[in-house]
């Protein structure tokens, strides 16, 4: 495939492109032939019943995959007009300009101060960091709860507010897209409000990849929804449907898809 | 039986069999922990039973007859205890004495020991244990009075500061474990310096770097099946390796170091050997430690865009540095006890110098044991006592150490 196909991204419409994506788990085919044009500075929703490889798909944009299991990757995702599967392209470095939170909250056994600022660090950043630290947590909504505790450990805080520790960690490293993983699937409702609430907030600064299990999640905070479903042939993950929110919750093309967001499946 | 009427049929609860069948187990393990309690206690009873206890002494000569115009020996001037010696030793072993060291030089008090070395000549005919010398004193004299009229008796400690601070010697009375002591202590060392790095840097290697394919997986499997391998073939190795085949190393010719008596078999050939022997020890208790690090933390390391040596330096190493230490006690507390490989890998039997040097001869404390043990006179089987209860105690302050290193690492997180 020549650089030609890939003018739609540099012209800075998409903020990432999957196009042909294949990945496997040793033999068994996990995710099929996705093509997928993320919109920039917008939310996008990933849902889907269990095991349609919501999660294998979120990881596919910053190379998670290769990290712990036996995955391999074909196809190409197009970030900022480079294929990241290329071999010249460091997945290190993808992975500071793609950031990614997870679904349970793994702070670092640091201070909170540390937590955030090591991911900069590492990444050799030179400003000041103290003002690193305040605006990321400012702008993770968590300044105003940790303010006089930056000392102490990430882990004391309680769940929610670990999570809102990762997302001020993620954005430390200055990324362009931040993919999230169920991030608020093991939090309590308005613990959850408030991370959703965050992900508005961040939309306007960053790009936003969501996976979640929450319909009405998917419903409030994002712009765009892809919906992955299970082939029942060869039991592989595709996308179904990729259609704006609101379209997606009232007049779906795919018949698949009305069946999963009415609750008649999955 | 239940309080409350039945509810629901189908069930049969059976409450007091099932706490009945709980019982039983719990009176089992607690059994189980007893049996474990009881061989400990016993063992370190029998241990102390023999450290400590009545000896009786007979001298060669009654240093009563060495008094002279009703001076005691202890208190006659230096050149009377001259005299004395030269009186009552052979004219040969007076002046090998001369020679070693002139008279002149030597103290009082230097030649009042070789008088009692030489000259009384304290032998101890008979040692009892500290159980008959509390509760047995009764037949303690009979028998001394039967058989050893002309003694001396007096309660002994085996171990004492003189038992820690003084070489090795032919006359158990006279010996100590300093020798055998610092050689412990030099090889521990070395198979440390050398085990500990090598074998967390193999852990690392295998648990964060190493892809799951079959050379990996055949690497593992014999590292699995090495630690279970009897030590004396660890002795072998090392005495092939070590001591002969990198003998100008091991024996320091290849750094200047000519004490042409060692012919390799050193304090660094011993300690590489234990270091070889606890080797695989450390590779699989870090490695289980590393990988009790949760993933989750290594994933948020990736994600915000660590290289792997980031990650490890960071997170990993950090976080099961703790569960590292632990194994790594656990591997000295093995390697300080060993025996066999150092049997073959030539520990000495019988030297008086402490060790100077990774270059020097040595024995260690279960080689001195085992030395002790096997002498037919009873009273090296109190010295034995006394070393084991110093190897104990030298084992117990090893581990105090990497304790309060592990939790001050564990605390810093």
């Amino acid at each position: 495939m020549s650089h030609g196909q890939t003018s739609t991204s540099q012209n800075g419409k998409y903020a990432i492109e999957a196009e042909d994506l294949k990945v496997y788990y040793d033999d068994f085919l996990a995710l099929k032939n996705v093509n997928l044009q993320i919109q920039r500075n917008r939310v996008t929703a990933i849902i889907g019943p269990s095991g349609c490889g919501k999660s294998t798909m979120l990881r596919a944009f910053n190379r998670m995959n290769e990290l712990f299991r036996n995955a391999h990757t074909e196809g190409k995702v197009y970030f900022n007009g480079v294929n990241v599967y290329q071999s010249d392209v460091d997945p290190v470095e993808i992975r500071r300009r793609i950031g990614m939170v997870f679904q349970k909250p793994n702070p670092f056994p640091k201070s909170i101060y540390e937590n955030v600022a090591w991911g900069a660090r590492i990444n050799g950043y030179k400003g000041n960091m103290d003002n690193l630290v305040h605006e990321c947590l400012v702008q993770a909504a968590l300044w105003d709860e940790v303010k006089d505790k930056l000392g102490q450990s990430g882990l004391s805080l309680s769940g929610g507010q670990q999570q809102r520790l990762c997302i001020a960690r993620t954005i430390a490293t200055k990324p362009e897209i931040i993919l999230m993983d169920e991030p608020a699937s093991a939090l309590d409702p308005i613990a959850t409000l408030r991370i959703e609430d965050l992900m508005r907030d961040l939309a306007e600064q960053y790009t936003i990849i969501v996976v979640t299990h929450n319909m009405q999640q998917a419903g409030r905070v994002s712009d765009f929804t892809a919906f992955f479903s299970i082939d029942e042939d060869d039991r592989a993950g595709m996308l179904i449907e990729y259609n704006p929110t609101k379209k997606m919750f009232s007049n779906p093309d795919n018949e698949i898809t009305e069946d999963y967001i009415t609750g008649r499946f999955g | 039986m239940s309080v409350f009427d039945s509810d629901v049929k189908d069930f049969e609860p059976k409450l007091e069999q099932r706490h009945q069948r709980g019982s039983i187990w719990r009176v089992v393990f607690l059994a189980s922990t007893t049996v474990g309690i009881v061989v400990l206690a016993v063992l370190l009873l029998t241990i102390i039973n023999d450290a400590f206890g009545y000896v009786a002494i007979e001298n060669e000569i009654d240093p009563e007859t060495l008094a002279q115009e009703g001076v005691l020996l202890e208190d006659l001037p230096r050149e009377a205890l001259i005299a004395t010696l030269q009186e009552n030793v052979s004219e040969g072993l007076f002046r090998r004495f001369e020679h070693d060291k002139p008279f002149g030089a030597r103290t009082r008090e230097e030649i009042l020991a070789l008088i009692r070395d030489d000259v009384i000549e304290p032998r101890v005919v008979a040692q009892w244990t500290l159980f008959e010398s509390l509760f047995r004193r009764d037949m303690i004299s009979q028998e001394l009075a039967e058989d050893y009229p002309n003694s001396e008796v007096r309660f002994e400690r085996w171990i004492d500061l003189d038992f820690v601070t003084t070489p090795q010697s032919a006359d158990a009375m006279e010996a100590g474990v300093r020798t055998a002591i610092f050689g412990s202590l030099w090889t521990i060392a070395i198979a440390i310096l050398f085990s500990f790095p090598v074998g967390v840097g193999a852990a690392i290697y295998l648990e964060e770097y190493a892809v799951d394919n079959v050379v990996n997986r055949v690497i593992q499997t014999n590292i699995n099946n090495l630690a279970g391998v009897p030590s004396i073939i660890y002795g072998m190795l090392g005495l092939a390796i070590f001591v002969r085949a990198l003998q100008p190393i091991s024996s320091g010719a290849a750094f200047g170091y000519n004490e042409a008596t060692a012919n390799g078999r050193t304090v660094v050939s011993a300690g590489l050997t234990l270091g070889l022997l606890i080797l695989p020890l450390v590779i699989i208790n870090s490695q289980e430690a590393i990988r009790a690090v949760p993933n989750s933390l290594r994933s948020a390391a990736y994600g915000l865009g660590a290289t792997r040596w980031q990650t490890v330096w960071h997170h990993v190493l950090p976080n099961a540095i703790t569960g590292i230490l632990t194994g790594a006690i656990l591997a000295v507390s093995r390697a300080i006890g060993e025996t066999a490989p150092l049997v073959v890998v030539g520990a000495s039997t019988y030297i008086t110098s402490d060790p100077s040097g990774p270059f020097s001869k040595f024995t260690t404390l279960p080689i001195q044991i085992y030395q002790w043990t096997t002498r037919p006179q009873d009273v090296f089987r109190n010295i034995a006592a006394a070393a084991i209860i110093v190897l104990l105690v030298l084992l117990l302050s090893l581990n105090a150490t990497a304790v309060i290193l592990r939790n001050r690492f564990s605390k810093r997180l």
